[in-house]
């Protein structure tokens, strides 16, 4: 019984995790080079409609569908780049309306449309030949869905392309010092809007698994504020990536727990143990400021924009 | 032998206000030249033409005999030109490798961070660069980011190097050591142009000087072979007298400090039981080797920071320390060694900035209220008698200020009320000549009309020109007072022996 609750809930998380685990990685992206998004919610929101919409209206392949999401989200992030990094827009204002926008569109696209509550054929898992077979941690682990396998994959890619090469260099630096950024000779402006375009292709992927993956329908709001907590992650991992992984683990779980919970007629405050998270996030907000922002990975620049002094 | 730089008829305005006519520099390699000119004399801005920040509106840049366009920074550092700025530009998260390899560039992060290292440490040998490579550049000590901006500049490969106003963060031992390092690059061949308005390091160091005044070039000379009041007359116009004033008339004690200790906010215990008067009608210095609790006393007196035990009386108005007195509604002046963290907003504008000092006065309107105009024209009739230049109307924003005419704006808001007692830290740091004099000449008129003021400066000339009796501090507390005139040699030694 305890056994097949645990089974249960495990098995659910990757599904859960995944979304939470993308955004995040996308957020941090675009963070390091210095730009706030608070538009994580609206870019997840246009991901999981395109994914929708590929394969409704053009007949695409589940994965084809995550690339159609990931192209849409860059699309719309093209948009917040002009309006923060070359019309040095303020960013908690532009992100803030780039949410409301995407409400706003996907609703009356989904609706015009005809895709609202149309089930479609999404992702399939596939278990891995062998391990797949292995009793508990074949069910937990090996039986997912190929966007779950390729997660940890993309965060390995971030985490070096970060710390270990050229362009992670410069990103890195055009977030951290803008302005010893453009006296090297490296364009600002370019290197965010490359960091925000690649970032959101990946809240964009983030958001259609939402839908492909996981609920394989459209439904209007259907995000449901994982964006938000996507940024609640990237401020809990303090902009590291693979802490980054393990936040969105943790929130993962939590929210896989508590449908569970309830379904097993435990009595539990479940409203308390959504909160756990949240309160996990202010805590490491609190004892990184205690320790005098050390160890934080924390942009500088964040949320500045750069203006090359004219005189 | 032809010049490693050579710029000829160089103009450059802006916004239709020339900056820059006609003006130039030669530098050889092998030679420090020095570029020495007032705030605003155009030294930066021509400096920033070959670095290829500006491009000119007209004239010619040669570079080793070739005429050049540097039409960006990246143009410069091609050929050989590398600019160590006045604020450094450095990434503080990165350490000093990464931050050479961001400029540096390379095809492939590992092999150019492996590159990087190699040539930094080879550079760092052959100049004695002691130096923490790993360390992120924003926990290294001011001088420690200089010359990782040195660094950055030499394994570029510049043969060309600028240094805008190197020494103006620097302890004099630390500035020595940074000299000495720039005559051993010009003996290997370099040429360095020293971007300066210290009369004494131009002497000292350089091979070649180039004065500029008002955007011109008004003399290029042997420093060996001109006197220092010649070099000064050069960079001012018109010799300026360094005569001592003395005061015309002593008071009683006016401002009393009782005691006073204080620590900085690590904990550091920095002034210890600090006694001393301030009379009316008098300046007194206090001079002192930096860190001795100068700083200290200067913000609790400024009342951003509170004593541990003691007091400071104002005639009249109590202990200033006290919980709820404000100084500056008791007639308290404050001019803040830290102009662009204390003293003003840059972002905000030039009349704000001014009518800030009239909050408690209440005269520029009250809790819901405020008379633009009145601000407009008290602040255009301050900037005229203070003589506050380099703006075109009250309305631009204070940031935009030199430093000169920066101080000049905050002298004229603190003494828009004539003050009963007056705050003076480094009242003078960072500003040329004649914006000294001007400041120097508003703390003597203040002290005739009564006021009593402290002055506290690291320069040690300044205080004795200035003051009328002079303490020493030393581990916070005041060791020795000297009577005015005071012979130079005794006051160092006083802060010397007892630190």
């Amino acid at each position: 019984m305890v056994l097949d609750f645990l089974m249960n809930w495990l098995a659910a998380i990757p599904g859960f995790v995944v979304p939470f685990a993308l955004a995040a990685l996308g957020l941090l992206l675009i963070e390091k080079a210095g730009v706030l998004s608070l538009g994580a919610e609206g870019f997840m929101l246009v991901g999981a409609l395109a994914g929708i919409g590929a394969i409704l209206g053009l007949g695409a392949s589940p994965l084809a569908a995550l690339l159609c999401a990931a192209l849409a989200a860059t699309l719309l992030s093209l948009l917040y780049a002009v309006l923060v990094v070359s019309l040095r827009v303020n960013q908690v204002i532009a992100g803030l309306s780039l949410v409301f926008l995407a409400q706003g569109l996907t609703g009356l696209i989904g609706t015009g449309a005809g895709w609202v509550n149309r089930p479609v054929d999404g992702l399939r898992p596939v278990p891995v030949p062998l391990l797949g077979d292995l009793p508990l941690i074949g069910q937990v682990v090996f039986r997912q869905d190929t966007v779950v396998y390729l997660t940890v994959p993309a965060f390995a890619l971030v985490a070096w392309l970060l710390a270990r090469t050229m362009v992670g260099l410069r990103l890195r630096a055009v977030g951290d010092g803008p302005d010893a950024a453009d006296t090297a000779g490296i364009g600002v402006s370019a290197t965010r809007y490359g960091a925000i375009a690649a970032g959101a292709a990946l809240v964009g992927i983030a958001g259609g698994y939402l839908s492909v993956g996981i609920a394989r329908i459209w439904v209007e709001g259907m995000t449901g504020g994982r964006g938000w907590i996507a940024i609640a992650i990237v401020i809990f991992a303090r902009w590291r990536p693979w802490s980054a992984l393990a936040g969105a683990l943790l929130f993962g779980a939590i929210e896989a727990l508590i449908p569970r919970i309830a379904a097993a007629g435990i009595q539990v405050p479940q409203y308390f143990i959504a909160m756990i998270p949240y309160l996990a996030t202010l805590a490491v907000m609190v004892w990184t400021c205690l320790r005098g922002g050390g160890g934080s990975m924390e942009p500088r620049a964040l949320g500045r924009a750069h203006l090359r002094e004219d005189r | 032998m032809s010049p490693a730089l050579a710029m000829t008829g160089v103009s450059k305005s802006f916004d239709g206000f020339p900056a820059l006519t006609d003006a130039g520099i030669t530098a050889y390699p092998g030679e420090i030249h020095a570029l020495l000119g007032e705030n605003g004399a155009g030294k930066s801005t021509l400096m920033n033409v070959a670095c290829g920040l500006y491009r000119p509106d007209a004239g010619e840049v040669r570079v080793r005999g070739e005429r050049v366009s540097i039409d960006g920074p990246k143009a410069a550092k091609r050929l050989g030109i590398g600019m160590v700025h006045q604020h450094y530009r450095l990434v503080k998260a990165f350490n000093a490798l990464e931050n050479i390899l961001l400029a540096r560039g390379a095809s492939r992060y590992g092999r150019g961070l492996r590159e990087v290292e190699a040539a930094a440490r080879r550079t760092c040998d052959a100049l004695g660069f002691t130096l923490p490579l790993d360390r992120p550049v924003g926990l290294l000590s001011v001088a420690e980011q200089q010359r990782v901006e040195i660094l950055k500049v030499l394994v570029e490969g510049a043969r060309i190097l600028v240094l805008d106003e190197p020494s103006a963060v620097l302890t004099d031992r630390e500035a020595a050591q940074m000299l000495d390092t720039m005559r051993r690059l010009a003996d290997e061949g370099c040429a360095v142009i020293l971007v300066t308005h210290k009369l004494g390091e131009v002497k000292r160091y350089a091979d070649r000087v180039t004065v500029m005044r008002g955007g011109r070039v008004v003399a290029s000379a042997d420093p060996d072979a001109v006197s220092l009041s010649e070099l000064t007359s050069l960079v001012v116009g018109a010799e300026v007298h360094h005569a001592r004033v003395p005061a015309r008339r002593i008071g009683a004690p006016l401002l009393r400090f009782a005691a006073l200790t204080g620590a900085r906010a690590d904990g550091l215990r920095v002034l210890n039981d600090a006694t001393f008067v301030v009379r009316a009608g008098e300046i007194y210095g206090i001079a002192g080797v930096g860190g001795n609790g100068q700083t200290e006393l200067a913000e609790i007196l400024m009342g951003v920071r509170r004593p541990l035990s003691g007091s400071i009386e104002l005639d009249g108005a109590g202990d200033l320390c006290a919980e709820g007195v404000r100084g500056r509604g008791a007639g308290l002046a404050a001019i803040p060694a830290d102009r662009a963290g204390y003293a003003l907003a840059g972002s905000l504008s030039i009349a704000d900035n001014y009518a800030a000092g009239a909050v408690l006065s209440g005269r520029f309107g009250g809790w819901f209220r405020l008379d633009r105009r009145a601000i407009r024209s008290a602040t255009e009739a301050a900037m005229a008698a203070f003589d506050v230049q380099g703006a075109r109307s009250p309305n631009q924003r204070a940031g935009l200020l030199s430093g000169g005419n920066a101080q000049k704006l905050v002298v004229a808001r603190e003494f828009a009320d004539p003050p009963r007692a007056v705050l003076a830290h480094s009242p003078s740091r960072g500003l040329d000549v004649r914006a000294a004099s001007a400041v120097h000449a508003r703390l003597r008129a203040a002290r005739d009309a009564g006021a009593a003021i402290l002055l506290i400066s690291e320069d040690l000339d300044e205080v004795l020109l200035l003051s009328d009796r002079i303490g020493v501090m030393s581990r916070g507390r005041i060791v020795a007072e000297f009577d005015t005139p005071a012979k130079r040699n005794a006051v160092g030694a006083a802060m010397v022996h007892h630190a």
